[in-house]
Order: structure tokens, then C-alpha cells, then sequence
């Protein structure tokens, strides 16, 4: 569904960011009890990579999430964008959640536009809001309401929300969590293919392991809670990948052997 | 009761719009029945006392029994509202008529404190300066108080809702001041401001304030939180996500405030009219029993009725417009 337009017609200037996560540890309080979520999280990704944590559900992943977007601090350790620490949200990361949570009494365009008005962007990028629906395919639905949309649309519409900013850093919580299986298989490629065009970081949180394979260049496996990475596994297939490539199986089965699911193989 | 959209599409069943294109409007043959056998009732009986007007009411029930006839009779007379009026427009004539005839013509209910028709178009013929007079001051009144309570218990929620150090004082005191009805500081009140027309402007104020404020502040505190994260990552400054995040979102609970407000005003507004003001329909109803005139009494009532429906008429549209988004009916 994504509209074939040239890339040019939105202008990049931020290029990737390089992201650095320093021994972070992180705990809730619960109950007056710590409740450690992350346990020693090292890693660093390259302007441009498309890193996927995967692991099992409640580990901790939103969480480092929520510690790279600014959102809140961690207990231990350091985060740096661009070799700056990461204090507050800012919108050359953009977070998209994995519920769309579009701001129902705006429609589709405004919604898409909200960054820009936030900063106070919007008179002189208007444009910019039309050519971010266009590259996720919403042209036609600027002036709908959210409650119009369905689960796909909404997601994509968030999508454009977050792509209109340019972000140097895209932020992605298990975008595609909540849809159904077709339109996901669908939306994964589309993600790849705004991802190779706008040249950002992306950190992607997810417990599919295929759709982890499908779209990173690297996969970072999280144990259970408090999550450490287990593994660091390079994906080093090149673009468009194809579902059924055996390197891609035997990675898969590689992973559920590291998640200890790999019983049913 | 405030959220659920008032069902207005009534099935033909009931209101015998039976017949929406061309062809005789049965409902209304039978309206104009109705009215012009209420007029024959109203000419034809002698009245047990005297009363001026009937003639007057006989004319108008006349007309307008005529007048619905040749709509009915007409193809396309009448328009789909008025046809839903239909069974109303029957129902109207026939109380009208037994109304007018226990009264005037048989005199079962006794005057002076039951009055027939033809008096409350008397009063309205007789004393419409003075009706007017006391409907425009209760508008004005109502309307200056209403506005400044609804703007600051608006304000207080969104506050309470938002600084904490604001929350902090003003809680307490919303929590320990707020269950007093308004009506509870009438003597303080009158004692307290210079003229009774501020201290019901703040009687009014006060008793709208109250749910405003609570339900603006309910509304913003049960905001989706995930709303102000994806804002503050877009780099929404503070004051973006008060004005186009938390009050957007707290809008319904808003309008459930204002609806709650608007009544408790309507009735602090006639207790402050018949005890203090010297004006007003409140004033007016006090006035017209203090000389035993009972069908100014009526009369009033009737103004006041219509008068209240029409401003809750007026916020829900007000609401249907704000709240536009949240209806399935919108269409690109």
C-alpha cells in the first residue's frame, strides 16, 4: 500500500542516530519492593541499523523503550543519542506504541500533523503532513476520524504521525501487535521499505521472532525478567528478504533454541 | 442520561408518519378535528363564572384547528417535523378541552386557585410588560452567573486536574465547601454583597461552579496517559498539552458538568428571586401569590418551563457540535 513517492519529495535532514545504551539497569518500586525490570543492558547501534529486542513477554523490553524515548530514567547506567545523554523526549525519537492511540477528536490529518504543531512547525510544513500520508497510504482518509479507521489504518496513520517529524530515531513497541496476521505481514514490509528510504535508526520491540528476523539487520535476544541480552545475532540477509529462505529458518530456530522453545522444532 | 444521544428518529408506529410523500396527512385531519371540536366546546357552553378571553381563546383554538385541517387536507401541507407532531398536536387539543371545560364551563375545579385557558391568555395579553420584564432580568441574571461559574470552575479543574500544588490547596476546600447547596448561603449572601443582584450573580456562580469544576477535573485526571506520552515525544511543551491534549480529552466530562450546573442554577436562581431580587419570573411568581392571582402564577410557570428547556436545548446542541468526533455519524 505504501504510494511510490520519490523520496525527495520529503526532505531528509536527520540522518540516523548512533545510540548508545551503557549498563542500564532499571527497577520498579512495587509495593514498597524493588521490582528489578533490566539487569545490565549493553548495547550500541549504528546510524541506520534496525535492532530488534525480542524476548518473552513482560521482560522489560517496553521498558527500555520508554528509557531510550526519555520517557523515564533508569535507576543505573547511561543512555546517549548522538554521544549526548538522553535527559527528555525529544522529537528526534519518536515512540510508536504498539495501540495506535490517535487523539480521537482529531482527524487523520491533524493527527499526522500534531508534531509539527507542537513545535510550531506546522504553517511552513503543511506539505509535509500530506506527503507523510501519502507514504503510508492514507491520502484518501486525511479528513477521517479515528473511530472510521480500522486497526491497519489507525496503525499506519500512527505511523505517519511519528515519520512526519523525521525522527533520526524511530522508536517502534510492538507496532504491529495488535493486528491481524494478514494486514501484518503486509505492514512489516512496508516497514522495511519506509525504513531503507528514510535512513533512521529504528529499535523495535517485539516477541515475534519471525517478524524480528523478517525486518532487522540485528537481533538482540532478552532473557526473562530482569532481562539481560542473551544473544546478539546479526541478520546479514540483504533487501527484500523472503519468508521462506532457509538462512532465515535456520536463525529462527536458533532463536527459540535461545528462548528455550525450541521443544516443538 | 447525559451521554446517550436523545432518540429522536420516533418509529412511524407511533408518530403515524405513515405517509411522508403527497396524500392526505391523516394524523392531522384528526388534530384539526380535535382543535376545532375544543373550539365548539369552548363557544358553545356557557361559562359557570365570568371570564374574559374566551372568545380570544376560542379564535386561536379556531385558527389553528383550520389551519392543521387544510395542512392535512393539502398534498405536502405539512413537512416531516410537523407530521411527528401529529398524535401530540390531537393529544393538545383534547386536554386543552377538558381542561377549559372542568374549569370555566363546569367550574368542578374551584377558581380562584384553578384557572381556565382563556385567563393565562389573559395575562399573557394584560401583563406582557411586566412577564417580559421579569423573563429578560431572570435570563440576564441567570446568564452572568452561569457564565462566570462555569468559566471558573472550568478553570478550577483543569488546575486541580494539573498542579499538584494547586490540587493541594484547593481540594480540600472544594471537597469541604463544594456539597453546600448553593441555597445554603442565600442569607449570607444578601447580607454580605451590596446589591441582591451581585449576590445572586454569585449564588448562581457558585452553584454552577461546583459540578464544573469537579467533573473538569475528573475528566482531565482520567485523561489516557498514553496521549501525553506520544505528545511529549512530538516535543509538546506543557502549555500544548493542557490546551490541545488534556482539555480536548476531559471535553465530555465537561459537558456533564455544565448540564448539572445549568440545572442546580435554574433552581438557586428562582429561591434567590422569590426571597431577595426584586425582579425576575421567581419574583414574578411570589408577586402573583402574595395577591391571590393564580393565573399569573400559571402563566409564569409556563414562560419559566419554556424558557429552562430551551437553554438545556441550547447546551445540547452546543455538546452535539463540540463533541462531534465522538458520534459515529461524521462523514468525509
Amino acid at each position: 500500500m505504501v504510494a511510490a513517492t520519490p523520496l525527495d519529495a520529503v526532505p531528509i535532514v536527520a540522518r540516523g542516530t548512533t545510540l548508545e545504551v551503557c549498563g542500564v539497569s532499571h527497577h520498579y518500586t512495587l509495593r514498597g519492593e524493588p521490582l528489578p525490570v533490566l539487569d545490565g543492558i549493553d548495547f550500541r547501534a549504528e546510524p541506520g541499523e534496525f535492532v530488534a529486542l525480542l524476548g518473552p513477554s513482560g521482560c522489560g523490553k517496553s521498558t527500555l523503550l520508554r528509557l531510550v524515548a526519555g520517557l523515564d530514567h533508569p535507576t543505573q547506567g547511561r543512555i546517549l543519542a548522538n554521544s549526548a545523554m538522553i535527559e527528555r523526549p525529544d522529537p528526534s525519537r519518536i515512540v510508536v506504541f504498539q495501540a495506535p492511540t490517535l487523539y480521537p477528536w482529531r482527524n487523520v490529518w491533524s493527527n499526522v500533523a500534531v508534531g509539527l504543531e507542537a513545535r510550531g512547525l506546522l504553517k511552513s510544513h503543511r506539505r509535509r503532513v500530506d506527503d507523510a500520508l501519502k507514504l503510508v497510504g492514507l491520502e484518501n482518509f486525511a479528513k477521517a476520524l479515528p473511530h472510521q479507521l480500522s486497526g491497519g489504518m489507525a496503525q499506519r496513520a500512527a505511523l505517519a504521525r511519528a515519520l512526519v517529524n523525521e525522527p533520526s530515531l524511530l522508536i517502534l513497541d510492538e507496532p504491529l501487535g495488535q493486528l491481524d496476521s494478514l494486514t501484518r505481514l503486509q505492514m512489516q514490509g512496508e516497514l522495511v521499505t519506509l525504513w531503507q528510504r528514510a535512513g533512521f535508526t529504528a529499535l523495535l520491540v517485539t516477541h515475534d521472532v519471525e517478524e524480528a528476523l523478517f525486518i532487522a539487520t540485528r537481533v538482540l535476544v532478552l532473557s526473562e525478567r530482569a532481562a539481560r541480552i542473551k544473544a546478539d545475532i546479526r541478520v546479514e540477509l540483504s533487501y527484500p528478504r523472503h519468508r521462506g529462505d532457509g538462512r532465515l529458518t535456520a536463525l529462527r530456530h536458533r532463536v527459540l533454541e535461545l528462548l528455550g522453545l525450541d521443544a516443538t522444532w | 442520561m447525559f451521554s446517550a444521544e436523545p432518540q429522536r428518529a420516533w418509529p412511524a408506529e407511533i408518530t403515524g408518519a405513515r405517509n411522508p410523500r403527497g396524500g392526505i396527512w391523516w394524523d392531522g385531519v384528526a388534530a384539526g378535528c380535535a382543535w376545532l371540536g375544543a373550539t365548539l366546546l369552548t363557544v358553545g357552553l356557557t361559562n359557570v363564572d365570568e371570564w374574559d378571553r374566551t372568545g380570544e381563546f376560542a379564535a386561536i383554538e379556531g385558527v389553528l384547528g383550520a389551519l392543521v385541517f387544510a395542512l392535512a387536507l393539502i398534498p405536502r401541507g405539512a413537512g416531516p417535523r410537523l407530521q411527528r407532531l401529529g398524535p401530540w398536536l390531537t393529544v393538545l387539543a383534547i386536554v386543552l378541552a377538558a381542561w377549559e371545560v372542568v374549569t370555566a364551563k363546569l367550574a368542578w375545579l374551584p377558581p380562584p386557585f384553578f384557572a381556565p385557558p382563556q385567563a393565562l391568555l389573559d395575562v399573557y395579553l394584560s401583563d406582557w410588560p411586566r412577564l417580559g420584564e421579569s423573563a429578560l432580568r431572570s435570563l440576564l441574571l441567570l446568564a452572568g452567573g452561569y457564565s462566570v461559574g462555569a468559566a471558573l470552575g472550568f478553570l478550577t479543574g483543569i488546575a486541580l486536574g494539573w498542579s499538584r500544588i494547586f490540587g493541594y490547596w484547593a481540594h480540600p476546600l472544594l471537597r469541604f465547601i463544594g456539597p453546600l447547596p448553593a441555597t445554603a448561603w442565600l442569607p449570607l449572601a444578601f447580607f454580605i454583597f451590596p446589591t441582591s443582584g451581585s449576590a445572586s450573580t454569585f449564588l448562581v456562580a457558585l452553584a454552577t461552579g461546583f459540578p464544573v469544576a469537579v467533573l473538569t477535573w475528573s475528566g482531565v485526571a482520567s485523561v489516557n496517559s498514553a496521549y501525553y506520552d506520544i505528545a511529549r515525544t512530538l516535543g509538546a511543551t506543557e502549555r500544548f498539552l493542557v490546551l490541545r491534549v488534556a482539555i480536548p480529552a476531559a471535553l465530555p466530562h465537561v459537558f456533564v458538568g455544565l448540564f448539572m450546573g445549568l440545572g442546580a442554577s435554574f433552581s438557586v436562581l428562582v429561591v434567590a428571586e422569590m426571597l431577595g431580587v426584586k425582579a425576575g419570573l421567581g419574583w414574578y411568581l411570589q408577586w402573583a401569590q402574595g395577591w391571590a392571582s393564580y393565573p399569573n402564577m400559571y402563566a409564569a410557570l409556563l414562560i419559566m418551563a419554556l424558557l429552562f428547556s430551551g437553554l438545556i436545548t441550547l447546551l445540547f446542541r452546543a455538546r452535539d457540535r463540540f463533541l462531534a468526533w465522538q458520534k459515529g455519524l461524521v462523514r468525509w
